[in-house]
């Protein structure tokens, strides 16, 4: 129920998200330039508008919508396996790490795939990152979000170094605002990317929904009820760094999506993750379709990189769930 | 100790556990009969938490083999051995807010498929589980805002909805008052004259011979004395095993041992 009615909500938000612009179009036009492309009809759109729809738009928000559901997702499945509400891909590192992967490749000229550059900064971020909290004995969750913590400021610290060495004059800016995460020059290639990610690391964590309940209670709880903790921990971690770092190639670093929209859909249908996760996917996709339509249209013709905003709106919101825990504990 | 043939209860031989170098569990034989209540006693520290987790399959010894029912159990697959053994944990909590009928629920994850829904047999044990660990009162309620013991008997529900054939139990009275502690022991004796096997880590002595016709006394990681209760909780043991000077008597009313512990000087 709940599902079908956010199902509606992001296909509305689709439509009308790509009707907002300089260039005004309505959501029946919105409609009637998708059905022609798909090869039903004509468009009802001049060559030029029609472009924007399907050439500007509808890839942009997409990808939004896809990069969310993404980042929603990876967010849930954090915060299960960590049994850590505060976690998200940014915490165990996964995002520096793929940033840093993708900053090789833009910058340093390595002759690799950007998505896959992402996916590998990502894992060996997260590599490192259960490195150290293992050497450190015992792997626990405050050890992991530690070492994150640490790996995290390496990563960015040698993005950062990659960047100050490389960059000059106006990609300055261009690199700056992917960094902070941006889907303004998201065009088909990025759909595809997003999509290929969420088909093949999204759906199979999304169908995990019942192994990872049975870890709310920890992991010998997980394993008195016949789970396999540390194949199923590695394989949902792995397929969470193989997502973050397709979201990362093609957005740069979207903070807070993941961390406060599993909370906010909590809220709404309780924690069972076999609901949480696609509908934590759904209400992700909705979220930043919607924030980088701001990003793009408040200040316009300037647009804000959607990282800023998902910032603003989710940095007061991590400290409330601060303050939350805190009376807890 | 179970004799040549083998039992078809719990059977455990030469379990060795080390952590971080030290050996935690040294060379354990144990076994527990099939439709019985046992207490696994011991000072802190003996390796009784340890042992369980071992004996519940959920931490691999570094040598040593556990048999229920003729089955080595870490040779099952999981959820095959899921369904025979559950484990209830010391302290066991979440930052999830599930309701008490859907950590319960959570029971049943061995019995069914990944992708399928509780059907209605699932939903009648859990009720029964509910029922039986008398927290039907709770049921509705989301279990971060229990207390100690109410959370206690809800994990207790939980191990009961796997229908276990074995139940392995980690202090399972902590927290509780004395007439929960009563009940939920008088529980577990009834689940074992019903065939569960039953065996738990206890501290109160006096709750292990009202409750335990047999004991597994370990200290420092080895089986100090096993068998039953009234032959083996004797003042020279406790004293030998604790350090106290204490006296058995007889209870007037179930005739079963009691032990008075003496102060120290």
């Amino acid at each position: 129920m709940t599902g079908a009615v956010l199902a509606i909500v992001l296909l509305l938000s689709i439509t009308f998200a790509i009707t907002i612009g300089p260039s005004s179009i309505t959501p029946v036009e919105v409609w009637g330039s998708v059905l022609h492309h798909l090869g039903i009809g004509e468009s009802p759109l001049s060559l030029l508008r029609d472009g924007i729809v399907w050439q500007l738009r509808l890839p942009r928000v997409l990808t939004a919508a896809a990069v969310g559901a993404g980042l929603a997702v990876s967010g849930a499945v954090m915060q299960a396996l960590t049994r850590n509400p505060l976690a998200d891909p940014y915490l165990l590192g996964l995002s520096s790490g793929a940033s840093l992967g993708a900053v090789a490749v833009l910058l340093l000229g390595i002759a690799i795939l950007l998505p896959v550059a992402a996916f590998l900064g990502a894992m060996l971020a997260l590599g490192l990152t259960l490195l150290l909290a293992s050497s450190l004995g015992r792997i626990t969750p405050s050890r992991t979000v530690l070492s994150g913590l640490a790996v995290s400021a390496l990563a960015s610290a040698i993005t950062s170094l990659v960047i100050f060495w490389t960059v000059t004059g106006d990609s300055y800016r261009e690199i700056l605002g992917w960094l902070l995460g941006s889907i303004a020059g998201a065009r088909w290639p990025a759909v595809a990317i997003a999509f290929t990610a969420i088909l093949i690391a999204g759906l199979p964590i999304m169908l995990s929904g019942r192994i990872l309940d049975a870890f709310a209670f920890g992991d010998t709880s997980a394993a008195a009820l016949g789970i396999n903790v540390n194949r199923t921990r590695w394989t949902l971690l792995a397929a969470t760094a193989l997502l973050t770092g397709a979201m990362v190639s093609v957005s740069g670093s979207i903070g807070f999506v993941g961390l406060i929209l599993p909370h906010a859909v909590r809220l709404l249908v309780g924690p069972r993750h076999r609901a949480l996760l696609p509908l934590s996917a759904i209400v992700g996709g909705i979220f930043l379709i919607w924030a980088d339509t701001a990003a793009r249209s408040v200040f316009e013709p300037r647009e804000l990189p959607v990282g800023i905003v998902t910032a603003i709106i989710g940095a007061p919101i991590f400290a409330i769930l601060l303050t939350r825990r805190r009376s807890e504990a | 100790m179970s004799g040549p043939d083998k039992s078809e209860g719990l059977d455990a031989s030469r379990i060795d556990v080390r952590i971080d170098g030290r050996l935690i569990v040294d060379g354990v034989d144990c076994s527990v009969a099939p439709g019985t209540f046992s207490a696994l006693i011991g000072p802190n520290g003996a390796g009784k938490s340890t042992l369980l987790r071992v004996l519940a399959a959920v931490e691999r010894p570094e040598s040593g083999s556990v048999e229920f029912a003729g089955n080595e159990l870490f040779s099952l697959p999981r959820r095959q051995r899921a369904r025979v053994v559950s484990f209830v944990e010391q302290d066991s909590s979440t930052e999830l807010s599930l309701t008490v009928r859907d950590v319960v629920a959570l029971g049943r994850t061995p019995h069914q498929g990944l992708f399928s829904d509780a059907n209605a047999s699932d939903d009648a044990i859990v009720a029964k589980a509910i029922e039986a660990a008398e927290v039907g009162l709770l049921a509705d309620r989301d279990v971060t805002t229990l207390s100690g013991g109410e959370r206690q008997r809800v994990m207790l529900a939980k191990a009961l909805a796997q229908a276990p054939q074995l139940l392995l139990l980690d202090e399972p009275s902590n927290h509780l008052d004395i007439a929960a502690q009563l009940s939920v022991l008088g529980l577990l004796g009834t689940l074992a004259r019903s065939g569960v096997t039953v065996l738990a880590a206890l501290h109160d002595l006096n709750l292990a011979t009202a409750y335990c016709d047999h004991v597994i006394v370990l200290q420092g990681g080895r089986v100090f004395a096993a068998g039953a209760t009234s032959a083996v909780l004797t003042p020279e043991l406790l004293s030998e095993v604790y350090g106290v000077r204490a006296t058995v008597l007889q209870h007037p009313q179930t005739g079963r041992p009691l032990v008075a512990f003496s102060p120290f000087e």
